[in-house]
């Protein structure tokens, strides 16, 4: 027994695959934390909803990772015995709760990007990618129209939420880039037809988010630069607190079935 | 207001009932039909209903917080989706019960509001803290199944929406109780750690969970007009026992031990069970459980912190009814 991190051979395929995984499992999981706290119940009730797609998305990635890579790592493996500095989703799913504007509008940004990424991705030539990226479309596809509809009613609806949803995208605005960036290893993957490149997506994505910004009478911060480091195990300090309280009954009793 | 403006009950502001319809009205429920929001009904009746539905829906989610306390820290990510769905399914039975409740004519904003000022009770066994994961295992084997025994009958209550609302909720809970034993049999059969954590949690949780059927037969105050109107249809102690007969072999698969000493088996085969502790009740009722103030203190922050947010999808429905009103006229 042994409560290590496991070593995971990032090869492009796996990397790749933990990466959507990861993206899935912190964004399920922080969306998990309003569980029977949100504003009203109907909330309670969807935002679980979108935790629990995500969760199954995660689950799913990790399960082709672990294929991908031929050993004896699992979908639990992956997610309970990786430290901060090997976890590689995007700066942005990591990012706290804060209030309701603040998960809303990091939801409603990454969900116009999964929305067309999945899309594109049916088009894999990767079998299991490609069926991943049907299922996930459609949920994709919802959790757009419920936080672009949350977008809308913050916006236009009181002094206040108008507010707290300008200041949640000012403060997120800047993580955002990261969901275009192609590094060395994806290339290959790209080149492959395998994955998809995210920069064609950029244009679209920002037309989606610029007109439900524009019709929720809120603007787009002028600053661009963005930061990135969630893909190579550069995070926020956010991410450490949530990985021990995710992972603390797997660290605390090793070995362990549940 | 999300109160739909069913025609309440105009003889019961005027204190005025008519005796005629009060004997057609129990006719009716000896003949087991069916009573519908827009039938009459006596007073007391739709009180008895809307008080009790509401606790009911108060329970549920109240009962999103002990076991909402492990979403984050389930052991595997399966175990994390099961929970999370389950703490879910609560809040829709919530949401469920307070429609129901609010048939008989007083909105989900007035019920919650009279929980979160303590004037409205949820059940008492959700003032006990979940600390370990074999918490999550016993609530469902345990707390779940109790839940089972008492909304079963209830499928059968005279108040047509309730009873309804019951059928799904059944099907729900006995989900979730099964998923709770496998929790706990996974537990049994894993290590000595494993095996104790689940012993620990028994321990904690099945006087509690004796304690949901409420006070014993003839002390309960809401017994006798209850059962007049096949709202109940079976006593405290009836269910407790009917319970405990069915949890005895259970517990025995799973190799674990009910905290009760003086557990005997009678000739009928019925497993008795040592006195209660009533006075822990009634202090967990008083509002001196473990966690009764926490509880409270979680659901006000959740609605104070959230009233921006409802105030705003107001607005903004106002707004949009406006503006269309304003482009219809053009």
């Amino acid at each position: 027994m042994s409560i290590a991190n496991i070593q995971v051979p990032e090869t492009p395929l796996v990397l790749y695959a933990l990466r959507r995984a990861d993206d899935a499992l912190i964004l399920g999981h922080r969306l998990s934390e309003w569980c029977g706290h949100a504003p009203m119940l109907e909330e309670d009730m969807a935002l679980s909803n979108i935790a629990l797609d995500l969760i199954g998305q995660a689950r799913e990635l990790y399960s082709y990772a672990a294929k991908a890579e031929g050993k004896d790592n699992d979908e639990d493996k992956f997610a309970y015995l990786r430290d901060v500095r090997q976890y590689r989703n995007l700066l942005l799913v990591e990012q706290p709760n804060g209030d309701f504007a603040q998960t809303l509008v990091r939801q409603f940004f990454y969900s116009a990007f999964a929305d067309l990424y999945w899309r594109a991705m049916m088009a894999s030539r990767d079998a299991t990618l490609a069926a991943i990226a049907a299922k996930s479309e459609k949920e994709s596809a919802y959790h757009l129209r419920h936080s672009a509809e949350w977008i809308i009613r913050l916006g236009d609806g009181t002094d206040e939420s108008h507010a707290r949803a300008q200041a949640a995208i000012d403060h997120l605005w800047a993580f955002t880039g990261e969901m275009f960036a192609v590094d060395d290893s994806e290339r290959g993957l790209i080149d492959a037809g395998v994955a998809i490149d995210p920069a064609g997506l950029r244009d679209r994505w920002l037309k989606t988010v610029t007109g439900i910004i524009n019709e929720a009478t809120l603007a787009l911060p002028q600053n661009d630069w963005m930061q990135q480091g969630g893909r190579s195990g550069r995070h926020s300090e956010h991410l450490g607190h949530l990985l021990s309280e995710l992972q603390s009954m797997q660290r605390t009793f090793p070995g362990l079935t549940w | 207001m999300y109160t739909q403006a069913l025609n309440t009950a105009e003889a019961e502001d005027r204190g005025l009932e008519d005796a005629a319809k009060a004997t057609q009205f129990q006719a009716r429920i000896d003949a087991e039909e069916r009573i519908e929001p827009n039938d009459w009904m006596p007073a007391a009746y739709r009180k008895t209903l809307t008080r009790q539905i509401s606790q009911h829906a108060h329970s549920e989610i109240v009962g999103m917080l002990p076991e909402g306390n492990w979403i984050t820290r389930a052991p595997s990510l399966r175990r994390k989706a099961a929970l999370l769905a389950k703490v879910q399914d609560e809040c829709g039975h919530g949401l469920y019960l307070y429609a129901a409740a609010e048939t008989l004519g007083s909105s989900r904003e007035e019920l919650v509001d009279a929980m979160l000022a303590g004037k409205a009770k949820y059940s008492s066994i959700f003032n006990y803290p979940t600390l370990t994961w074999a918490d999550i295992g016993t609530i469902g084997w345990l707390v779940d199944g109790a839940a089972i025994m008492n909304q079963i009958p209830l499928c059968r209550c005279s108040f047509g929406p309730y009873a309804r609302a019951m059928i799904r909720v059944c099907k729900e809970e006995s989900f979730h109780q099964r998923q709770g034993y496998e929790i706990m049999l996974t537990l049994c059969r894993g290590s000595d750690e494993q095996k104790a954590m689940a012993q620990d949690a028994l321990n904690r949780w099945w006087w509690p969970v004796l304690m949901m059927f409420g006070p014993p037969d003839g002390v309960s105050q809401h017994s006798d007009t209850s059962t007049k109107w096949k709202i109940k249809r079976f006593s405290n102690d009836e269910l407790r026992q009917k319970f405990v007969d069915a949890t005895v072999p259970q517990a025995q698969y799973l190799g674990l031990t009910i905290p009760d000493p003086g557990m005997t088996q009678d000739a009928e085969g019925h497993w008795r069970y040592s006195e209660i502790d009533w006075t822990e009740f009634k202090q967990v009722l008083a509002g001196n459980g473990p966690c009764n103030r926490d509880r409270i203190a979680a659901r006000r922050k959740a609605h104070d912190e959230g009233s921006w947010v409802r105030e705003a999808a107001a607005a903004y429905a106002a707004k949009r009814a406006h503006r269309q009103t304003a482009q219809a006229a053009e």
